[in-house]
């Protein structure tokens, strides 16, 4: 690692808010586009077994 | 002509559903994994850079993202065209599917672009900067082909105009790409380039030769679940949706 420690990692030298909050809003983001589509999937695929149900 | 099939079968839901979950899981997961080491190491492992200081960091999340949000909307301007051209309906599941993904990849470039700004311009945003400006006219591109896509009843005239608007935004993005060779500006100029040396350090490169495959292929996951949705509405009362429904 390039920090001696993990405080340091942490502060980055003051950079630490901008570095760490750019990340965090990254990793927020990119899981939504995932997680998203894939609960819009599974309603669908629920939605689908429903109305057979009610056809049969 | 047998090397025609694939083009036909392109226009099967129920073939590109099925690779659809063939490919998601693999396409997916290397995507995470490579972002995810990326990341870990261009956070803790790279040295920091010697003008800018730690704030530097973030160009593993910055550059990745705003490489796929322009690709994403030539993919989609694309898509727009053989809509128009050959009415295709794939064509037009394409576009609704990478709009909302490639407003999200946009969005980021805009927002880890800002956070980097600050420490580094002492400003979050400049209105008089081209880059930024063309880049905030990309991600309301993309929010207004979501709008379209959606203010209308007859779906069909829906993508017709989402086509047309993805077309015309094309415009937009030699401006991204130009803008900062052709007016003075901030944000600094391509550190990658094809046709010279890169002006970066290589231990610096290394993380972002990571990062940016990683960005191409979760977008491309993210887009197969957008399009995995699209399939499972528009294909609902039919028997093999119903039965892999029932699974």
């Amino acid at each position: 690692m390039y920090f001696s420690n993990l405080v340091e990692l942490w502060n980055m030298a003051g950079h630490g808010p901008y570095v760490w909050s750019a990340y965090a809003i990254s990793f927020i983001v990119l899981a939504a586009i995932i997680v998203i589509p894939a609960k819009h999937y599974r309603q669908q695929l629920k939605h689908i077994r429903q109305q057979q149900s009610d056809n049969s | 002509m047998a090397s025609w099939q694939w083009f036909h079968r392109l226009g099967s839901p129920k073939w590109l559903s099925g690779t659809i979950d063939r490919w998601l899981p693999w396409v997916l997961g290397l995507g995470s994994v490579l972002l995810l080491v990326s990341a870990v190491w261009g956070l803790a492992f790279t040295p920091p850079d010697y003008k800018q200081g730690n704030s530097f960091r973030i160009i593993y999340i910055h550059v990745p993202t705003a490489i796929v949000a322009l690709a994403a909307y030539y993919v989609m301007a694309i898509a727009g065209a053989v809509s128009i051209i050959w009415r295709m309906k794939v064509a037009d599941m394409a576009l609704r599917a990478i709009a909302p993904v490639g407003a999200a990849l946009t969005f980021l470039a805009l927002v880890t672009g800002a956070i980097w700004g600050k420490p580094t311009w002492g400003a979050y945003w400049i209105w008089q900067d081209a880059r930024l400006t063309s880049m905030l006219l990309l991600f309301f591109l993309y929010l207004g082909i979501m709008a379209l896509h959606d203010a209308y009843q007859n779906s069909a005239s829906g993508n017709r105009a989402a086509a047309i608007m993805s077309l015309v935004g094309t415009v937009n993005i030699p401006i991204i790409y130009k803008s900062v060779d052709w007016w003075s500006s901030l944000h600094q100029p391509a550190t990658l380039k094809f046709t010279e040396e890169s002006t970066i350090a290589t231990e610096m490169l290394q993380p972002l030769m990571l990062a940016i495959p990683g960005a191409y292929l979760f977008f491309i996951a993210a887009v197969m679940m957008q399009l995995r949705v699209q399939i499972a509405r528009n294909e609902k009362n039919t028997r093999w949706m119903a039965e892999r429904a029932a699974q």
